[in-house]
C-alpha cells in the first residue's frame, strides 16, 4: 500500500504538470482538490484517464469520481480494491 | 446567406426542417474511427468527392473539408445577396474556423514523409487556409482574417464585421465560419467526457452532453448606403453585439454565468434596446450540464422573470463549433423573417435551480429582435442582436 | 483619429531573450525551445504554478501579459492577440496521442485553441472585457492599429492588450503591446513595426 501510494504521488506529478511539487510534499490525507493541490475540472479528467491507463479502472462520471479523488489514501484504497491490472 | 450544415444546405432548406422538427443527427459515418455508429453527430451526407465535385474542383486539388463546405456557403451568400465574384475586389472576408485543415492532416499525417501524393495536404494545414481558399473562391483582395476564439469564433466574425463597417474601414464584409467533423474534435471532446450517447438534450434536467457537428454558414454585411446603393435586399440588421470574458476557467462557464450576462448586457446596450424588446432568444445551449446551467441564470439575470421564449437549436445540427456563432445568426433571421420561434427539441423536465422552459414547438410570434449567444472554450463570451428589416 | 493614442509599452520574447521597453530583462543564449518561457517564470518569481499546466503559446502570451501588466489596475482591458499557426503546435501533440493509439490527453486537448491562451490572461487578472484571436499570414501592424484604436475610442475598452503570438517549428516568435492613452510611443503602424523588428 505505502508503495502504491508513492507511486501514485509520482504519476500525479507527472501527468498534471505539478513541477513545483516532490512526493514529500504531498501528505496522504492531503486534499487533492479546492484547498489542498488546487487541482481543477481538467485535473480530474486526467486522473480518469490516469487510472484506466496505469490500473484498468474505468471511471464514466466526472462529477462523481470526485469522491475517489479526496486523498491519496482514498484513491489508494480505491485502486487497491478495484485495479485490472 | 449561405449555409450548409445537417440538416440542408439552403436556407429555405434549413427553415423547412427547423419548423418541421427535423434533426439531422445521426451515427458518424463519414470520418473512420472508433466512434463510428456510436456517437450521433450532426454530419453532412455527402463525401468529401461528391462536395468537391459540387464546387467544380479540379482533380488534384488540396481542399480540406472545412475549406469546401466554407466555400459552398459563401458562394451561396453572395448568390442570394445578388453579387458576383467580380463585384467583390475590395470586400472584406472574416472566417472562423477552430479545426481548420485538421481532417485532412489527420488522415495522412503518417504517410506524409513516404506519401508524395499526399504532401499537397500539408500547406493546407495552416489555420488561415480555409480562409484563403475561400478569398480566391469569391475574388476578394481586400482585407482578409481568420477568427479563432473557439465556439464564440462565428458570432465574432459577424462583430467584428459590422465594427469594420462601423468604423468606415470597410463598405461589404463577407463574415461567418466553417468547420468540418474530424477525428481531432471527436476524441477531444471525448476526453473531455462531455459528448452525449444520444441526441443532446438542452436546458433539461437529465442532458448529459453535448453532440458534435460541422456545417459552414456566411452572410454578407453591408453599410446601409452601399446597400441601399446598390438596391439590395436587406435581410436583416445587425442592431447589437457584445463580447466579454468570463474569466474564471479555460472550458468551464462560471457558476452564475458571469461572461454570458456581461456579453448579453453590452449587445442590448450596443443596440439601444431595452431587455423587454428582446421577443426571442437563440441561446448557446450545448447541453452539457454546465454550459446550460450557467447560461440559464445569465439569462434570469438579464430579462429578470419575463424571459423571452427561448431555444437552442444544437439538437438539429449538432455543436457546429467555430461555424455555430453563424449558423444560429442565420437561424435567427430567419427566425425574423417568418416570424416563428425555433423549437429546442427533445427536452422535457426544466432544470432544478432555475425551472426555465424553452419553447419546445414552433411558435408564430411577431418578431422585431432576436438575441442570439455563442460562448467558448478560454471563456470568450459573445451576444448578437438581429433586427427585423 | 478621434484621439492620440500611445504604446504605453511593449515587450519581446523570442527563443533566447526577453525584452520590455527596448530593456533586456532577461536573456539566456543556451535556452533550447521552448525553455525561455519557464526560466523566466522562475526568475521573475511569478509564483502561478497554473503556469506549468499551459502549452508553449499560453506561456508565451501569459509571460508577455505579466510584464505588460505588472502595476496596471485597469479591469477595463482588451485582449487582441493574433499568429500564423494558431495552435498548431499544440494540435500535433494532441494528434500524436490519437494517432499512437494512447489516450487523448484531456489538458493537451484544452490548448488547441489559440484563444485559450487570452483565457488565462483573463483569469489571471480577472479581466472581463472584450478578447480576440486573429489568424494572419504575418506579423500585421495596421490591423492591431485599427483594432485596438475602434476599440478605445468607442469606449468598449480604456486600454488594449495586443500583438503577435508564434510558436511553430521550434521557435517562439512574441510582441505584444499595451495601447492606451499615455506613454513614449505613438500607437502608429510603422512605430509597431519597428518595435517588432527592433
Amino acid at each position: 500500500m505505502e508503495q502504491l501510494k508513492l507511486e501514485l504521488k509520482e504519476n500525479i506529478i507527472e501527468a498534471l504538470n505539478l513541477e513545483e511539487f516532490t512526493a514529500n510534499d504531498i501528505a496522504d490525507d492531503d486534499a487533492l482538490f479546492g484547498d489542498g493541490l488546487g487541482l481543477d475540472s481538467i485535473d480530474a479528467l486526467e486522473l480518469i484517464v490516469l487510472l484506466d491507463k496505469d490500473y484498468g479502472i474505468k471511471l464514466t462520471d466526472p462529477e462523481s469520481s470526485k469522491e475517489i479523488f479526496k486523498s491519496i489514501n482514498v484513491l489508494a484504497a480505491y485502486i487497491d480494491q478495484n485495479r485490472t491490472k | 446567406m449561405g449555409i450548409i450544415s445537417a440538416i440542408g444546405r439552403t436556407p429555405e432548406e434549413h427553415l423547412s426542417s427547423l419548423v418541421q422538427a427535423k434533426s439531422g443527427l445521426r451515427k458518424l459515418q463519414h470520418i473512420e474511427s472508433i466512434y463510428n455508429n456510436k456517437i450521433p453527430v450532426g454530419e453532412i451526407n455527402s463525401s468529401n468527392e461528391q462536395l468537391a465535385k459540387d464546387l467544380t474542383l479540379p482533380e488534384d486539388h488540396n481542399y480540406t473539408r472545412t475549406a469546401i463546405l466554407g466555400c459552398l456557403a459563401a458562394k451561396h451568400a453572395i448568390r442570394d445577396a445578388g453579387l458576383l465574384t467580380s463585384n467583390l475586389k475590395n470586400d472584406a472576408l472574416i472566417s472562423a474556423t477552430t479545426v481548420g485543415g485538421m481532417d485532412m492532416t489527420e488522415r495522412y499525417f503518417k504517410e506524409f514523409g513516404s506519401n508524395p501524393e499526399v504532401q499537397k495536404y500539408i500547406d493546407s494545414h495552416e489555420a488561415g487556409d480555409s480562409t484563403h481558399k475561400i478569398a480566391q473562391q469569391l475574388g476578394i483582395e481586400g482585407f482578409v482574417t481568420t477568427i479563432s476564439t473557439a465556439c464564440s469564433s462565428g458570432a465574432n466574425a459577424l462583430m467584428l464585421a459590422a465594427r469594420l463597417i462601423r468604423s468606415g474601414m470597410a463598405e461589404r464584409v463577407i463574415a461567418g465560419g466553417t468547420d468540418a467533423l474530424s477525428k481531432f474534435t471527436v476524441n477531444g471532446f471525448n476526453s473531455l467526457m462531455i459528448l452525449s450517447g444520444e441526441a443532446c438534450k438542452p436546458f433539461d434536467r437529465h442532458r448529459d452532453g453535448l453532440n458534435l457537428g460541422e456545417a459552414a454558414a456566411y452572410l454578407v454585411l453591408e453599410s446601409e448606403t452601399a446597400a441601399n446603393r446598390r438596391g439590395a435586399r436587406i435581410r436583416a440588421w445587425l442592431s447589437g453585439y457584445g463580447n466579454a470574458n468570463d474569466s474564471h476557467h479555460q472550458t468551464a462557464s462560471s457558476p452564475e454565468g458571469d461572461g454570458a450576462f456581461l456579453a448579453m448586457n453590452a449587445a442590448l446596450k450596443s443596440s439601444g434596446l431595452q431587455a423587454t424588446q428582446i421577443d426571442y432568444v437563440n441561446a448557446h445551449g450545448t447541453a452539457t450540464p454546465n454550459n446550460d446551467l450557467s447560461e440559464s441564470k445569465a439569462l434570469l439575470r438579464i430579462f429578470g422573470d419575463a424571459i423571452p421564449p427561448f431555444s437552442s437549436t444544437k439538437p438539429f445540427t449538432g455543436h457546429t463549433l467555430a461555424a455555430a456563432g453563424a449558423v444560429e445568426a442565420v437561424f435567427s433571421i430567419l427566425a425574423l423573417e417568418n416570424g416563428v420561434v425555433l423549437p429546442n427539441l427533445n427536452y422535457k423536465e426544466p432544470i432544478r435551480e432555475t425551472g426555465l422552459q424553452p419553447a419546445t414547438v414552433c411558435i408564430p410570434n411577431v418578431m422585431q429582435h432576436v438575441l442570439s449567444n455563442s460562448f467558448g472554450f478560454g471563456g470568450n463570451c459573445t451576444t448578437l442582436i438581429l433586427s427585423k428589416s | 483619429m478621434k484621439e492620440n493614442l500611445k504604446i504605453q509599452s511593449y515587450c519581446r520574447i523570442t527563443n533566447n531573450s526577453i525584452v520590455v521597453n527596448g530593456q533586456s530583462v532577461f536573456e539566456n543564449k543556451a535556452a533550447v525551445f521552448p525553455e525561455i518561457l519557464k526560466l523566466a517564470y522562475r526568475q521573475l518569481n511569478l509564483n502561478y504554478p497554473k503556469f506549468f499546466k499551459m502549452d508553449t503559446l499560453s506561456r508565451l502570451a501569459f509571460l508577455s501579459a505579466e510584464l505588460l501588466l505588472k502595476g496596471s489596475h485597469n479591469s477595463n482591458t482588451a485582449i487582441v492577440l493574433s499568429n500564423r499557426s494558431g495552435s498548431l503546435d499544440t494540435d500535433l501533440k494532441h494528434q500524436q496521442t490519437i494517432d499512437s493509439g494512447d489516450y487523448p490527453s484531456p489538458s493537451i486537448f484544452v490548448y488547441t485553441l489559440p484563444n485559450i491562451g487570452t483565457g488565462e490572461i483573463a483569469i489571471r487578472h480577472k479581466l472581463r472585457s472584450e478578447n480576440a484571436f486573429f489568424v494572419f499570414e504575418e506579423f500585421n501592424a495596421e490591423f492591431l492599429q485599427d483594432y485596438s484604436s475602434i476599440l478605445i475610442n468607442s469606449a468598449k475598452s480604456e486600454q488594449v492588450l495586443c500583438g503577435w503570438v508564434e510558436v511553430d517549428n521550434h521557435n517562439i516568435d512574441g510582441f505584444m503591446f499595451l495601447a492606451g492613452k499615455q506613454g513614449e510611443y505613438d500607437l502608429d503602424t510603422n512605430i509597431i513595426e519597428k518595435l517588432y523588428k527592433a
